[in-house]
């Protein structure tokens, strides 16, 4: 009933944004302030989120970069480091506090500017209107302010860079009292007060977009569209929506309260504590743990933040380049409403070494590994959805096929670390490391490089150049195994996190030409990853164009749109949605566009 | 900048520029053959590079294992040690036949069911069997692993036995301070205003009066032990009470697979039994410069990649003569320095002037 309610609603809505278009076609005309920088239309916001985040990317993965230069080479100096860095990198050799600072911005920029910003801000603003087909999203406005939030964050994390006292360094995580006092830390002065400035903003730009996103979902379907039809990646961006709007805010109280520990005396985090200077702190009775339940609060949802669009998209891309219907939709959007359900319920796996009673801790245990099963249930959906499929390998679909060769990596290693007892040796050692970077950050990475190869014909009309995709997936591919699976047995070894230099350690020193090793072929990706950038922006000028309406010969609504959609996506009416988005082979016919009515004669399924 | 720097830029660049123009040019090529042609020779060579990454891929794990195996986990000197080890070749035996099989149907099918004109796809949109059966067996498996965790972990962190030695470690930046209770056997008060690091007074124990904080002096402070080496007796239980005096640090012992955050204003605890002497591990690992090491596992800072305690572990026998050797703090910080200045009726006349005992101060019995 709701959802005829809902279908009925979208379909006044549309009748009078069709009327309100017309208008719009023909008497407005753009500025290039309106249609560039303070664009309202979804398809010019997602462009705007990505190439920020591409911006990001691209500093987060330089800082990668240098910090690897320091593991893999701890003894070398490189003085040009020192003209390009001055004081961090005193007579070629990256400081300590250099390197806290560096990868406290890798996390911080690639897990939240990059990963969640750049990945759900582009592929939602870009999708979800044009594939439930709106003309739009139910607040252009605040999907507008959501990416200028989103600009103000980036301006100020980018300005803690240049402070003198340095950014942010108590890793991208912020514990205090590290976090909460100058006196501990050279970053935690200035650097961390911009930091949770920049984050607060961000955490704005996101409860804009999500709340946006999850309306828009809901209510301005086109006429047909029941939930049960939309595209996998609707639902997938639908969870990540609300896992943000439920979980960011709780984030925000956290950084609030330890902005109150930073100026106004307060004792939220902060009891009993001794500085090295000689002085004792007045503060007592707070609890430093606290914080961390706060923060994985959001940590943990976060994961999947970044996660499910991946997951989202590569479905779709799976489906649509086998040629053959996503094996069982409803276990695939079952199991993501699983996931975003546990991901609300495992957030102190993180915290099973920090004095976390230990039955609390099984039942997070037990938690932790249910997890484990609608991701199984998804893993074998997608294997099952390429069995016996006619599969084309586009870029797209190569990333795809990586993203879950990935994901069953980085997966499994979850199970050994959400196992408690497992956790005490592998807690915070590169084990660690290796498992995040692997399944929520390479793989995450690949499913938005699907989603930008395959979408890419829709945002610019043009294609990107299909050798320099294979050379970037193949040499990424493979790098991101040699990089992140010697890392797991760096972790078995229990080489700790965040050390610069390990020669000292008699424990830990067997490892230095693997190092090195790791350390040549990040940057060998990275640089790969720069011809990546470059396609990404000469394709938009100087790619081969795109001729066909639907170059993919898929189903979903994206591609009834023009070549070129201007504001509101459809020149007339919206079009009627008849079927699911998965037709595909069915009843002898390579794809069966969701628009067109199901025939008298139609196999069910 | 350096030589090499520029030459290595200038490779980089250069390599661009030719990646670029084969990029173009095959792009023409791909126009002039045709789209469907193109699309099928990329199909082929994509397909086949996909198996060949699986393959390969394979043998690599297998590479990596060899050349690392021998690097990672010798035998596990503690009892919890060994119990976490036995859990981890469980898993690693689960997960790696999941991995294995998992892995090879991806690239298999991808290889397989590559596209070809003849090929008609099988129009299979859900089968509710096949749902079930892997809904059901990973849930069995994960049964099995939680059931062996948990009851792993519940011995790992159960009380210790009656007879264990206890210990404070104490973490600051960046080095660790560990204290032994002495004769009395009773850890005394501490309270961290009390800490002065000029007066030798690393922990804060309230040796004396200190009227300006409300403390009273407490005497089973008096013989406690402080020292920069955690002392262990193989064979015996241990049980650790961790600290922090500043910010998070986490006391973790590699070889005893143990690890445990300590927290400023919240102490947290550990215990496990040391198997092995120094001396046994060195003739184990075959490595003369072996020592157990406490390292900082958690981000504490500038020098929180240098943060290392010392730990040694010894029979009950060489223990005992370490510990009659060892003075109480008390006596080097303050007593000590007494006899050497003039004699000062300080310390004295203060006494017993306050009578309660601030709220925060910790006292710690066994």
């Amino acid at each position: 009933m709701s959802n005829e309610a809902i279908t009925h609603g979208a379909e006044v809505h549309t009748s009078h944004d069709t009327h309100h278009d017309e208008h719009h076609v023909h008497h407005h005309k753009e500025t290039f302030i309106t249609k560039y920088v303070f664009s309202q239309d979804h398809k010019m916001i997602a462009k705007q989120f990505l190439i920020t985040g591409i911006i990001w990317a691209f500093l987060g993965g330089l800082m990668s970069v240098l910090f690897r230069l320091q593991l893999g080479y701890p003894e070398t100096t490189f003085p040009w480091l020192e003209d390009i860095l001055g004081h961090w990198a005193k007579g070629g050799k990256i400081q300590p506090e250099f390197y806290y600072a560096l990868v406290t911005m890798h996390g911080t920029v690639l897990v939240f500017f990059v990963l969640t910003a750049g990945l759900s801000g582009t592929f939602a603003n870009f999708l979800i209107p044009l594939q439930i087909g709106a003309r739009d999203m139910a607040s252009p406005m605040l999907n507008m302010l959501s990416y200028w939030f989103f600009w103000l964050a980036s301006v100020i994390m980018l300005s803690s860079l240049f402070v003198q006292t340095g950014p942010a360094s108590g890793g991208w995580t912020s514990y205090p009292p590290l976090s909460a006092l100058g006196g501990a830390s050279e970053g935690s002065k200035t650097g961390v007060d911009l930091w949770i400035i920049s984050m607060a903003m961000f955490v704005v730009s996101s409860l804009l977009g999500g709340l946006n996103y999850i309306s828009t979902i809901l209510n301005m379907r086109t006429k047909g569209m029941s939930m049960t039809r939309i595209p996998l990646t609707i639902w997938a961006l639908f969870f990540t929506a609300v896992l943000g709007v439920l979980s960011f805010p709780v984030l925000l109280s956290g950084f609030i309260l330890l902005l109150f520990d930073r100026h106004a005396g307060t004792s939220f985090y902060l009891s009993d504590i001794y500085l090295a200077s000689g002085e004792a702190l007045p503060n007592e009775g707070g609890s430093a743990i606290l914080f961390q339940h706060l923060f994985w609060f959001l940590g943990h949802p976060e994961v999947y933040i970044i996660l499910l669009p991946a997951m989202g998209m590569v479905s779709e891309i799976l489906s649509t380049n086998s040629r053959k219907p996503i094996f069982g939709y409803m276990a695939m959007v079952g199991s993501l409403f699983a996931i975003a359900i546990l991901a609300f319920l495992v957030w102190a796996h993180h915290m099973f070494v920090t004095g976390l009673n230990p039955f609390l801790g099984s039942v997070f245990v037990l938690l932790t590994l249910l997890i484990a099963v609608p991701s199984a249930i998804k893993v074998f959906n997608w294997l099952t959805t390429l069995w016996r499929g006619n599969i084309r390998f586009t870029p797209a679909m190569l990333f795809s096929i990586g993203f879950v060769s990935l994901f069953i990596s980085g997966g499994l290693t979850g199970i050994w670390l959400g196992n408690s007892s497992l956790d005490i040796h592998l807690h915070d050692t590169y084990f660690v490391i290796a498992h995040f970077h692997i399944v929520m950050g390479v793989a995450s990475f690949f499913g938005m490089f699907a989603g930008i190869y395959h979408w890419y014909p829709k945002m610019y009309g043009r294609y990107l150049n299909n050798t320099m995709a294979y050379i970037h997936f193949w040499i990424t591919m493979v790098g991101a195994y040699l990089i992140f699976w010697p890392m797991h047995y760096e972790g078995l070894a229990g080489l700790p996190r965040r050390y610069l230099d390990y020669s000292n350690w008699v424990s830990f020193n067997q490892f230095g030409g693997l190092n090195r090793f790791i350390s040549i072929v990040a940057m060998i990706v990275f640089s790969v990853q720069l011809l990546f950038v470059f396609n990404f922006f000469y394709s938009i000028f100087k790619g081969r164009k795109v001729t066909s309406q639907n170059p993919w010969g898929s189903n979903t609504l994206e591609w009834t749109a023009p070549l070129r959609p201007g504001h509101g996506n459809w020149p007339g009416e919206i079009p009627e949605v008849h079927r699911w988005a998965y037709d595909y082979g069915k009843d002898g016919r390579e794809f069966i566009p969701q628009t067109e009515p199901v025939g008298a004669n139609e196999s069910h399924h | 900048m350096s030589l090499t720097t520029i030459f290595i830029l200038a490779i980089l660049l250069l390599g661009f520029l030719i990646t670029f123009q084969i990029a173009k040019a095959s792009e023409y090529v791909g126009i002039l053959k045709g789209e469907k042609k193109t699309l099928e020779q990329n199909n082929r060579i994509n397909a086949f590079l996909l198996i060949l990454f699986l393959v390969g891929g394979l043998i690599g794990v297998y590479c990596c294992h060899e050349l690392f195996k021998g690097k990672i986990l010798g035998e596990a000197a503690s009892d919890h040690g060994q119990k976490i080890d036995k859990m981890l070749h469980l898993t690693v035996i689960i997960t790696g036949a999941v991995f294995v099989l998992t892995q090879v149907l991806l690239f298999w099918f991808a290889f397989k069911y590559q596209y070809s004109e003849k090929r008609k796809v099988y129009y299979l949109p859900h089968n509710n069997t096949l749902e079930l059966i892997w809904t059901v067996v990973p849930a069995i498996f994960l049964t099995v692993l939680v059931g062996y965790g948990l009851f792993y972990w519940f011995k790992i962190t159960g009380d210790p036995p009656k007879d264990a030695m206890v210990v404070e470690v104490t973490g600051k930046q960046f080095n660790w301070i560990m204290r032994y209770p002495g004769k009395d056997d009773v850890f005394g008060r501490k309270y961290y205003k009390n800490i002065s690091d000029k007066d030798d007074n690393s922990l804060g124990l309230i040796w004396s009066d200190v009227p300006e904080l409300n403390l009273k002096a407490d005497k089973a402070a008096q013989d406690d032990i402080v020292t920069d080496k955690l002392m262990l007796v193989a064979g015996k239980p241990v049980k650790l009470i961790i600290g922090s005096r500043d910010v998070i640090h986490d006391v973790g012992l590699v070889h005893f697979r143990m690890k445990m955050d300590a927290v400023p204003g919240t102490p947290t605890t550990m215990w496990f039994t040391p198997l092995y002497t120094t001396k046994e591990m060195k003739v184990k690992t075959n490595n003369p410069d072996f020592v157990y090491e406490i390292s900082c596992d958690q981000m504490c800072g500038k020098g929180h990649y240098s943060m290392k305690g010392q730990v040694e572990v010894v029979t009950q026998a060489e223990f005992d003569v370490w510990m009659i050797s060892q003075k109480a703090k008390y006596q080097t910080a303050v007593l000590d320095k007494q006899k050497t200045d003039k004699p000062a009726a300080d310390t004295t006349a203060k006494a017993a002037v306050v009578s309660n005992v601030a709220p925060n101060t910790v006292a710690v019995k066994k």
